[in-house]
């Protein structure tokens, strides 16, 4: 048992899981993906939302500009964008194995860096604002870029993009859209846990808890907002170029910058789970996106009241989250792990002030 | 004498027609403890965030180590090691005691690549130390929210300690304390000033504190400066004692 820590426990499950699930549930593994990319909406989410405290309702900005950029790279390396979008209706374009994949890697990679620096420039702005001021601040990036899309010829406008054809059979397509999204999502975690391990989380934190502090303290704050909303963007920016060309097609309203679906989800999703945990955003994406499935089989016609009960109750009733309330019931699961490692040290504490006097 | 390694001159601010500091000048001595007292309300803690950059003065010139700071913000004022404790307490309260400390370290020579690093055993070691210092080290895994009023005060100060600066603004660090961990935290007032060579620059209600802790003391009654002196003139000025029983 000592081979395997508690921290690494999780991630190996999840890796076991991610690498057999297709294969096991071979007739869900489009849904499995998609749970991929609510586990990296909800973890991306988090990083402001729960570690900072900062309640963005933009994110999907990032989401729908990595699939934009992703798809004019895409298509602007071997044909002229504006040909392509207004003739892709009427002409069959085809692209060979080596144009699309390419085309897609470099498109990712394009979309990756381009929404990093569309977080650090939108960042100047909306970072002035606080609390709800934020909120809806960053709302009105993700509508504004939505209705900007929806208006420009260039890039199909509001009836959209068809993307480039997978070069496979459609069983190699689900296959390989499912791993890239499982990988986006397992790399994801590895990397916040990792970064909540650092200077990084603790400051975060800080932001979370008193950000006027924070600044009396001479922490860089803007700097560290900035670059917190930077690396969401970024695996924001690569998920949307991947969906993108796993749906096939594109447009702005409902499928780049759905402002009233997953946009919102994200937010549920870390409320049910437990917001400012590593895991807490995990669980609440399964449960989450397990009962979404569930409700769009069984109570078709029902699924958005379903849903909107669901909500409801998670933000009324229960906004401390699954992980949080087993935090506050059992504490002792959560209890300081460094406590142990520094107890050989405790003798610092001997003879130079042993108690406060009257502390109680 | 000692040079002065703050300088205040005519400070002036207002908030609307509320004239809050009216030419205000004072300079506070390096490596010294001085005392900022007043009535409620006679702009001790405006001429405190004045100081720190959390507003802009009206007019007048805030030199710190001999450079002008009245138009910096609060985050380069606090870097270039002038610090200050608030009033009602302020730390991380979700957070507990050890990443209160650890992420109060000193951010002055902080670069992009900083941000990312992991806490070095250096700086726990440092943290674990001033949290013994101020009597909290038993609590420093305890979520520093659930911690006492006195105790959150104390771990304040150890916060502001762990930033190493060179002068510490302190608002009412009493205010609140059961009286008698108030000696304690008196001691430990003077132990910074003296072991860590912290210059102090305190506001002060209770007068038993401040005129034994301070070597100069500074009395500012309706916004403008009353009277400065050692703590004994100050408590024999009339001006002072007319301004605090209301004889205006």
């Amino acid at each position: 048992m000592n081979f395997v820590s508690r921290q690494t426990l999780p991630f190996l499950l999840i890796l076991a899981a991610g690498l057999v699930a297709p294969f096991l549930l071979p007739a869900y593994s489009n849904e499995i993906a998609v749970l991929w990319l609510m586990i990296v909406f909800a973890s991306t989410w988090d990083i402001l939302g729960g570690q900072m405290g900062y309640n963005s309702l933009g994110n999907i900005f990032f989401f729908g500009a990595g699939m934009y950029v992703c798809a004019i790279v895409q298509i602007g390396l071997y044909y002229d964008v504006g040909m392509y979008t207004s003739g892709a209706r009427t002409t069959h374009i085809v692209f060979s194995t080596a144009q699309y994949f390419t085309g897609f890697a470099l498109g990712t990679v394009a979309a990756g860096i381009a929404c990093a620096i569309l977080a650090l420039a939108a960042g100047l702005i909306v970072f002035g604002l606080r609390g709800p001021y934020f909120a809806i601040g960053t709302l009105g990036l993700a509508i504004a870029a939505a209705e900007l899309v929806a208006s420009w010829e260039w890039v199909g406008a509001a009836s959209g993009i068809s993307m480039p054809v997978f070069p496979g059979g459609p069983d190699t397509q689900k296959i390989f859209f499912y791993f890239l999204l499982f990988a986006l999502a397992f790399v994801l975690l590895v990397f916040l846990r990792w970064l909540y391990s650092t200077n990084f989380g603790l400051a975060l934190n800080a932001i979370r808890d008193d950000e006027e502090k924070a600044e009396a303290m001479g922490l860089h704050t803007r700097r560290y907002k900035r670059t917190a909303w930077a690396i969401s963007a970024v695996f924001l920016g690569v998920a949307g170029a991947i969906f993108g060309n796993m749906t096939g097609f594109i447009e702005p309203r409902d499928i780049a910058f759905p402002t009233t679906t997953f946009n919102l989800f994200m937010v549920v999703m870390v409320l049910l789970g437990g917001k400012g945990t590593l895991w807490g955003p995990v669980i609440g994406a399964v449960i989450f996106h397990t009962i979404k499935e569930v409700t769009w089989t069984y109570f078709l016609g029902w699924q958005f009241i379903a849903l909107g009960a669901l909500i409801v109750i998670t933000i009324v009733y229960f906004q401390q989250g699954i992980v949080g309330w087993l935090f506050e019931k059992y504490p002792r699961m959560f209890a300081p792990r460094a406590a142990g490692r520094r107890e050989q040290e405790s003798e610092i504490g001997v003879g130079l002030a042993p108690h406060p006097e009257g502390a109680e | 004498m000692t040079d002065a390694v703050i300088k205040l001159e005519n400070v002036t601010k207002s908030y609307g027609g509320v004239i809050a500091n009216h030419a205000v000048s004072l300079t506070v001595p390096r490596g010294g403890i001085t005392g900022l007292i007043g009535p409620n309300g006679s702009g001790k803690t405006t001429l405190f965030n004045s100081i720190v950059g959390y507003h802009p003065i009206d007019s007048g010139s805030i030199r710190f180590e001999g450079r002008e700071i009245s138009q910096l913000r609060v985050q380069e004022i606090a870097r270039l090691g002038l610090l200050r404790t608030f009033q009602t307490t302020r730390i991380y309260g979700k957070m507990n005691c050890m990443q209160n400390m650890l992420i109060s370290a000193p951010h002055r020579k902080a670069g992009l690549r900083d941000m990312f690093a992991r806490e070095d055993g250096e700086a726990a070691e440092k943290a674990e130390h001033l949290l013994a210092f101020v009597g909290l080290h038993e609590k420093r895994f305890v979520r520093s929210g659930s911690l006492s009023f006195g105790q959150q005060k104390l771990l304040e100060f150890a916060m502001a300690l762990m930033n190493e600066p060179t002068v510490l603004l302190l608002d009412e660090p009493t205010a609140g304390i059961n009286p008698t961990l108030i000696n304690g935290l008196l001691d430990r007032l003077k132990r910074a000033n003296t072991e860590f060579g912290i210059t102090l620059f305190i506001i002060e209600h209770n007068m038993r504190v401040i005129m034994n802790t301070a070597s100069k003391i500074y009395c500012m009654a309706h916004g403008e400066m009353l009277a400065e002196g050692e703590p004994g003139e100050i408590q024999r000025d009339q001006r002072v004692i007319d301004a605090y029983l209301g004889a205006h």
